[in-house]
């Protein structure tokens, strides 16, 4: 039952081409069964191909290559569109394909007012078509295909409000930003191919160990070319400026592309080239070193935010962090563990503040929320269990399981496990801190503005799926002080590098620890954001508050920063050469040429007596040289 | 009879073709200029029949043939211009039909 793999991603891939040839003139419900169907159709497909690679008999290898074509074939290098299905893309597949198809149900109704609203779910079928691409390509520059597809589509959905030159200026943002990485990563995978002769993953892993010896230079170069690509995509420093503002699209759109899925597109790439990034242990301590950073300052940009989407960002870039510090200390199934849980409870959070936000008149200011706790029972259910889950609520929630691998995996890591472990633990707090301020501020306190509209079912049952899952989706890794069901690290042992198989010292103690930090944390925001207001407020008021405040405000003044040592210095080299000095040289030529050409029209007399006049002197002249010389 | 040596006879080729093209530069009369023209050609015929005496040879006199022919050809092409220039312009100054200055 591996066949029909091919079916995955090409369905959405017709649901887009169907919409994009008649979604302006259909009515909306053809386009919302279109929209949605096709990719649930796809998830459906998804299930099946997964349980068939799932309950394969033993022996046999847990992968399935589904050879299409050869791309192109130009001097050795012969790329083929291949689609190749091991635990690792298997697992993507379906968080991609279902939370996918969960998001679109939910998009059905959340978008019934809009204008664009084919042009929404051709946009998002193309979306989830690339990132099935991108999950399933057993090609390395097939992924790179489906990586710049779900580029392109992110741009046109951050964007979708074209309208307003700030959304235009947004996706612009998004777009360069995460060109600065693609650029690496094109060049990294130029790299592999010149040094590998291959572009196929199976192989790259195979001939790299092969070919490179640890830590050599081109091994090195060509991890960090490709890290350089996943820190574009994945928004971690430096490149996290454009998640922020990215999420000037459509509230599922940041659920689905700006948190779910394709901000992990670098998380997945780096867990795919695992190999590669095992033979450069530098590259992978930066990998690691590179997520503990952004965790713990995305986490602290996120406890100043006032716009609820923007604080949902931070907490994607914080989470992400969380995985590239896992990835970084070699814990490969735990960072694709967390990516699940991830992809569970952010998408819920963010449809959850979707509704919020719709039934606000699309008010996205938290300080203008409050008291929606009995306004909104079930969204607020929702979201409670959402934010439990980021904060890792422990035993309950299934971000506690996969966080807490984590930590414990950076615990017992080898390089740096204290320091990146402290890191690891201060961002578990102050997310527990900024999840639950989030909680209090939107659904406690006094009823601000009474909510204009209540969601239906096609907004209740993805969140009641997505609630669902954000509580049980710990229950496939558990680990071996609370039962021990290690199916997810089982499964995908067959795909990724079996992690340190030996028991995780005083486990239990870890997972106190962490448990602690949540419930301070929670206690914190409680203390600071329902109970006395006022202490936060006076916290504000200080100077020293304040400062730190618009600092945090601003992202860490990323933005400022580029503005200055970037576009300014661009700008001002634009404004320079605006007279193109290198024309120069051109412009003279063209000079040269009209002096000649109004020399010469002066004896253009148009007088016949001249002209023979010209031809006996000219003849003379010719016949003297012929004589002469 | 005595041959009439070569130089004697391209002498008068050339004194021919410098009054011709002294005609057709100096005079405005677009009649004279093809008269001048005429006279040009009959210089190079001179210089033709001259070398083919000189080498005893009966080219010359062909070549004079052809050039017989190309002068009357241009002298019909060339009345007819006349007259088209008289048609328009009412004159046969050469000098008038120069709107085709640079």
């Amino acid at each position: 039952m591996l066949k029909p793999l091919l079916l995955v991603p090409l369905l959405p891939l017709a649901g887009f081409l169907l919409l994009v040839l008649g979604g302006r003139r259909w009515p909306r419900a053809l386009v919302a069964v279109i929209g949605v169907g096709s990719a649930g159709l796809a998830a459906l497909v998804a299930s099946v191909v997964a349980g068939a690679l799932f309950y394969m008999p033993e022996g046999q290898p847990r992968e399935f290559t589904q050879t299409l074509w050869t791309w192109m074939s130009v001097g050795g290098f012969s790329p083929r569109i291949a689609l190749h299905l091991d635990a690792l893309s298997c697992v993507m597949m379906l968080v991609v394909a279902w939370v996918g198809f969960l998001i679109l149900l939910y998009s059905a109704e959340f978008m019934a007012d809009d204008d664009g609203y084919g042009r929404f779910f051709a946009y998002m079928d193309l979306f989830v078509a690339s990132m099935l691409v991108l999950v399933l390509a057993g090609d390395l520059l097939l992924l790179y295909l489906g990586w710049e597809g779900v580029g392109l589509c992110s741009y046109l959905l951050i964007g979708f409000w074209y309208r307003d030159p700030a959304n235009g200026r947004a996706a612009r943002k998004a777009f360069i930003v995460t060109r600065v990485g693609d650029a690496a990563f094109a060049v990294g995978l130029a790299l592999l191919f010149t040094q590998l002769g291959t572009s196929a993953i199976p192989e790259i892993a195979e001939r790299a160990t092969a070919q490179w010896a640890g830590g050599s230079t081109l091994a090195t170069a060509a991890a960090a070319l490709l890290l350089a690509g996943a820190v574009g995509k994945s928004a971690q420093l430096p490149l996290q400026v454009w998640l922020p503002d990215a999420m000037a699209g459509p509230t599922p759109t940041s659920a689905l592309i700006h948190a779910a899925t394709m901000v992990t597109a670098g998380v997945y790439l780096i867990a795919r080239m695992n190999v590669l990034f095992a033979l450069t242990p530098a590259v992978q301590l930066a990998v690691a070193i590179i997520g503990a950073t952004t965790l713990l300052l995305a986490s602290f940009a996120a406890l100043v935010q006032t716009d609820i989407k923007r604080v949902l960002a931070y907490s994607t870039i914080s989470q992400i962090g969380y995985m590239f510090l896992a990835l970084g200390v070699g814990a490969w199934s735990a960072a694709i563990f967390h990516f699940m849980t991830h992809a569970f409870f952010k998408s819920l959070l963010f449809l959850g503040a979707g509704v919020v936000i719709m039934a606000l008149h699309h008010e996205h200011d938290m300080r203008k929320m409050g008291g929606l706790r009995k306004e909104l029972p079930g969204t607020f259910g929702a979201f409670l269990i959402g934010a439990a889950s980021l904060a890792a609520l422990p035993l309950v929630t299934a971000g506690f399981y996969s966080k807490d691998l984590i930590l414990a995996r950076v615990w017992m890591a080898p390089t740096g496990g204290l320091w990146l472990y402290l890191a690891g633990l201060a961002g578990a707090l102050l997310t527990a801190v900024y999840a639950f301020r989030m909680v209090f501020l939107v659904f406690f306190g006094p009823l601000k503005e009474k909510p204009s509209r209540r969601p239906g079912v096609a907004i209740g049952i993805p969140l009641a799926v997505l609630a669902t899952l954000s509580i049980v989706g710990g229950l496939i890794e558990l680990p071996a002080n609370l039962g021990g069901r290690p199916v997810l690290s089982g499964f995908l042992a067959s795909a990724l590098p079996p992690t340190a198989a030996e028991a995780i010292p005083a486990e239990g103690w870890l997972q106190a620890v962490a448990g602690l930090a949540c419930i301070v944390g929670v206690w914190f925001a409680y203390l600071y954001f329902l109970r006395s207001p006022m202490l936060a407020d006076r916290l504000a008021a200080s100077a020293a508050g304040s400062a730190l405040r618009r600092f945090w405000f601003s992202g860490w003044g990323f933005d400022w920063a580029y503005e200055r040592l970037f576009i300014r210095p661009y700008v001002w080299i634009a404004r320079v050469n605006k007279g193109d000095f290198i024309d120069a040289f051109y412009a003279a030529v063209a000079w040269a040429g009209r002096l000649a050409h109004t020399l010469l029209s002066q004896t253009q007399t148009g007088n016949v007596r001249w002209y023979a006049m010209g031809l006996a002197i000219g003849a003379v002249v010719f016949i003297a040289l012929a004589v002469l010389l | 009879m005595t041959a009439i040596p070569m130089e004697h006879g391209l002498a008068l080729a050339v004194a021919l073709f410098v009054l011709g093209l002294v005609g057709v530069l100096a005079r405005r009369n677009i009649v004279f200029m093809l008269m001048s023209i005429e006279i040009m050609l009959n210089a190079a015929g001179v210089a033709f029949v001259v070398a083919g005496a000189r080498w005893g040879a009966a080219d010359g006199q062909v070549m004079f043939f052809f050039i017989l022919a190309t002068a009357a050809a241009e002298v019909a092409v060339g009345l007819a211009l006349v007259l088209q220039l008289y048609h328009r312009f009412h004159t046969v100054d050469a000098d008038a039909a120069s709107k085709m200055r640079g």
